[in-house]
């Protein structure tokens, strides 16, 4: 059935149940998926059995009429998100044996929906990474190119949509961890308004910046996940008390009247020449639907990436503290003192990457050092959030890139850290500044390689983003 | 020698404080629960938890900025204070730092001379509590979690107390005044109470501040004015030596009366301080603050001035009085009950509270408000002293037994026939029969061992049953030996 093209939930509901459409028989072929293509390395763990079970309570479930928001819906979910009783692993050797005492309010959500959780997923270890290849399990492949990064953090919920291992998958996106591996491996990635969804249950890299958000072969599904996933949560002081509204339902085709303004700073030389082409078609198509363009400029675009690393490894180093051997998690063999077990467990128990980013951290808030960095990072933020507060007065929405690149080579910049920060050059000012963002295939490169742009919206307007993308991919087919 | 010096005193003090729940989960903060079984994946840090903070504690917080005189800050932030330690499972410690939620106070402080002095507060503000690690066992060392999350404020005061008898007195002014506001239960012992003192010394007539010490875990009240004693003492010794004070942290051994130096300022924590970006800020407006204000009750130092003036208490009766808030309210209580309502017999209250019910609290070590004994019992008691029904002696008898079953005196008085006896003409027959009867003593008494008094006194008790009335018993007596003369 699905072997090949991409299987959506539409396509689910418009068949009539039988044994071949089954949800077990889906549940089935995705598990069959996944097992022909393992050297993807998509998952930490596929959960068979129990999938299985689920898929035929849901058949019984929808044989007697009872049917919920996401009956019958196989989702992978992240590693880096709490399933009770499963193992929490981050990607990470210092979680490697953990398991989780309690559902993430994501999770509490979507098998309240009846969703069906086929597995967790591989990412970078603790979602710091832009490649996937930051895993303690080892990297994840494109399957659109397997010699191809899938892009990171989100790198095995990218893939598995990518590859059909599952319908639809949930990511986190710190900086562009769920819109980068979108957009490589061609494939729908939304980031939602920091505050859209709740954070209960998602392991913590930096707290003011992680979403949780999905990822899906179309807007419609994007949709249905994130209007399931999303609303306020007493359980999250940063989660919004915002009315989450029926997507789907706006999702009408209509885009007269829709201004969307076009960041001078995002078209720079800079940019892959083929990309930018990409970008020229669908605007000369979204003009023919009666989208009005203009140029607009975010001037502060330039201080992103420093201001972005500073703040996002200084709650990182404080987040990761947690991990010090004593509780639980790795707990070095080699140590005889309260001292050199914290040192020795975290030094044996994170990647590099990690540490990396811990001492970054831990410098820029150490007493001399946070005005300097902490203190005027932050002063940034709030520059570059008025930088799009002041766009916004004007259009609905912008287009930007969603990376600089199509899907590099594996290993092209494992050496060079700063090479891998700036691929989320176009990602990472969303997060600064807590707005929704989604990424959307629009065609490929010369080499065949996925090709990503990104629709940002205003706070809480992730409405107006899905309706774009939804007639984006109409002309698609 | 030390007359040269002049202390610098200011303190650190943490209170926990009595709310149901934790202070960013909903787990209890019982003390003395079994280890580890008063928590939740939130306080226990696991992968993924965030924290949701408990109400009560910034309504607590106000209370207490307002009984101190604290400007309340309309919005405040909670910050991270990072460090590794095991008790602390999140590697980091929810506390405010820059916008603490009151700040700019001050109380009041008696000195020994009846002068009084001001103490300013420089902040209040909201954190939680860490966990305990116990050393002390064989095995290893063990983590106990269950005061991990329990809510504190820290107050942290001037420099501006200048002997260990101010900082004593402070101290228990701060103490007096959360029991009252009913925050925090105030014992040191069981750690709900903690202080920390930063100390230095200076010759007096200089202007600038000397190196400080920071003195800890000093778990009592009578600790804290021995270790900062001792503190003082150390410190002036060193400069009288020629030597200098090193800006370290001591820890008070209460065992042997040392504070031992603990860690230097060269490998001093430096705590990463950064706002938490977990929690919102917490907004107070207006009318917050004036709800807060209608729930705060007199603060002690009103109340013992007003014990003076309305019920014409000497001074250390009104001070013993309104040490406790439940004692105070005892006492108010228990003269609302009375029928016969003067100065005499508010004294009379007041003795009775002072000397019988505070032994029995102090010996049973419980609360005033658990004693079977209401206050309404014992006006009815004082009432029946002084409208002379029973005698003091016999008050006394009554009074263990109310403290026993919680009987109302008057059911014990009718029960024992304890009614004292005031009718003349009974005891007057009863004294002809002993005078009768003892006509050797008499003539003792007539020819001048008027001490003999005591004699016939004691035979009148013993036939009446202590029951008599000691006034008229004496009147009728007195009168009786020296008539026949």
């Amino acid at each position: 059935m699905h072997s090949v093209s991409s299987y959506s939930y539409d396509d689910f509901l418009n068949q009539t149940p039988d044994n071949n459409n089954s949800v077990l028989n889906i549940v089935e072929k995705y598990l069959k998926n996944i097992e022909l293509r393992k050297n993807i390395n998509a998952f930490t763990e596929v959960y068979n059995e129990e999938s299985i079970a689920n898929a035929k309570k849901t058949d019984q479930e929808l044989k007697s009429n009872n049917k919920k928001k996401l009956s019958g819906f196989v989702i992978a979910v992240k590693d880096i998100i709490s399933i009770e009783g499963k193992k929490l692993t981050c990607a990470s050797k210092i979680l490697k044996d953990f398991t989780s005492l309690y559902d993430a309010t994501v999770i509490k959500k979507l098998k309240d929906a009846d969703a069906i959780i086929i597995g967790k997923t591989n990412c970078d270890e603790f979602a710091m990474g832009s490649s996937g290849e930051n895993s303690s399990i080892g990297k994840t492949l494109n399957p659109v190119n397997e010699a191809k990064v899938p892009g990171g953090s989100s790198s095995g919920s990218a893939a598995a949509v990518a590859a059909n291992f599952s319908m639809g998958s949930l990511g986190t996106d710190t900086g562009g961890s769920i819109r980068q591996p979108a957009g490589f491996c061609g494939i729908v990635g939304l980031k939602p308004t920091y505050g859209r969804v709740s954070r209960y249950g998602l392991v913590a890299f930096a707290s003011s910046f992680d979403q949780i958000g999905p990822f899906a072969n179309n807007s419609r599904d994007a949709a249905r996940i994130l209007e399931v996933i999303a609303g306020h949560d007493p359980l999250d002081s940063t989660s919004a008390n915002i009315p989450v509204p029926n997507y789907l339902e706006k999702m009408n085709g209509d885009l007269k009247n829709l201004k969307i303004g076009l960041p001078k700073e995002y078209f720079d030389d800079s940019l892959n020449p083929e990309i930018k082409k990409s970008i020229e078609l669908k605007i000369e198509f979204l003009k023919s639907k009666g989208v009005k363009f203009v140029e607009v400029s975010l001037p502060h675009t330039e201080y992103t990436i420093p201001a972005y690393y500073i703040l996002t490894t200084a709650e990182a180093s404080s987040n990761l503290a947690r991990y010090d051997g004593a509780r639980y998690g790795h707990r070095s063999k080699n140590s005889n003192t309260m001292e050199e077990m914290f040192v020795n467990s975290r030094s044996e128990g994170f990647g590099n990457e990690v540490k990396r980013r811990i001492m970054l951290g831990t410098y820029v808030l150490s007493s001399g050092y946070y005005d300097a960095y902490y203190k005027k990072a932050q002063k940034v933020r709030r520059l570059i959030q008025k930088d799009f507060l002041d766009v916004f007065k004007n259009v609905d929405c912008l287009l930007t890139p969603t990376s600089p690149t199509t899907a590099f080579n594996l290993g092209e910049k494992t050496k060079n850290p700063l090479e891998m920060y700036l691929s989320d050059i176009y990602t990472v000012s969303v997060n600064l500044a807590g707005l929704p963002a989604i990424s959307i295939p629009s065609g490929k490169d010369k080499n065949n390689l996925p090709i990503g742009i990104q629709l940002i919206g205003k706070h809480f307007d992730e409405q107006t983003l899905l309706k774009i993308a939804d007639v984006c991919e109409n002309n698609l087919n | 020698m030390e007359l040269k010096y002049e202390t610098i005193i200011g303190l650190e003090v943490h209170c926990q404080l009595l709310t149901k729940t934790k202070a960013f989960c909903s787990c209890p903060t019982t003390f003395g629960s079994l280890p580890n079984s008063n928590v939740c994946p939130i306080c226990l840090g696991m992968p993924g938890v965030l924290p949701v903070l408990n109400k009560q504690i910034v309504d607590f917080t106000i209370l207490m900025g307002l009984a101190t005189n604290c400007t309340i800050s309309n919005k405040s932030i909670f910050a991270r204070k990072n460090y590794f330690y095991p008790d602390l499972p999140k590697g980091y410690q929810i506390s405010q730092f820059e916008n603490p939620i009151c700040s700019k106070g001050f109380i009041e402080i008696e000195l020994e001379n009846n002068s009084t002095k001001i103490i300013g507060i420089t902040r209040i503000h909201m954190e939680e509590d860490a966990g305990k690690s116990i050393h002390d066992l064989d095995i290893d060392t063990l983590v106990d979690v269950n005061r991990c999350g329990v809510p504190l404020i820290e107050i942290v005061s001037e420099p501006e107390m200048r002997s260990s008898k101010e900082a004593f007195k402070y101290l228990s002014a701060i103490k007096q005044i959360v029991t009252y506001l009913g925050i925090c239960d105030g014992n040191m012992e069981e750690g709900s109470l903690r202080c920390d003192a930063n100390v230095s010394v200076r010759k007096i007539g200089e202007n600038n501040f000397r190196t400080k010490t920071e003195v800890k875990n000093m778990n009592s009240f009578r600790n804290v004015e021995r270790a900062l004693e001792f503190e003082i003492e150390r410190q002036i010794n060193l400069y009288e030596k020629g030597e200098s004070v090193i800006h370290q942290t001591l820890l008070w051994d209460a065992n042997k009366n040392v504070a031992i130096p603990m860690r230097s300022k060269e490998d001093a924590h430096d705590y990463r301080y950064f706002p938490d970006p977990d929690l919102v800020k917490v907004e107070v407006d207006e009318k917050w603050i004036n709800e807060i204000k209608k729930t705060i009750p007199e603060l002690p130092s009103k109340k013992l001035k007003r014990f003076i003036t309305e019920f014409s208490l000497p001074k250390y009766d009104s001070e013993v009085l309104t040490t406790e808030r439940d004692v105070a309210e005892y006492f108010e209580e228990t003269i609302k009950n009375l029928n016969l309502k003067n100065p005499e017999t508010f004294k009379l209250a007041s003795n009775w509270i002072m000397t019988e019910l505070l032994r029995v609290i102090k010996e049973e070590k419980v609360s005033i408000r658990l004693l079977k004994v209401l206050p309404i019992n014992l006006a009815e008691l004082i009432d029946a002293i002084s409208n002379g029904k029973i005698s003091g002696k016999i008050a006394k008898d009554i009074f263990a037994e109310m403290l026993l079953r919680g009987e109302k005196p008057d059911v014990i008085i009718n029960k024992k026939g304890l009614i004292q006896l005031s009718d003349e003409s009974e005891i007057e027959k009863i004294i002809t029969k002993i005078l009768d009867e003892n006509p050797e003593v008499v003539v003792k008494f007539r020819e001048g061992k008027k001490q003999l008094i005591g004699f016939f006194v004691g035979e009148v008790m013993k036939l009446t049953s202590g029951k008599a009335n000691p006034k008229i018993v004496n009147q009728i007596l007195l009168k009786k030996l020296n008539n026949a003369n």
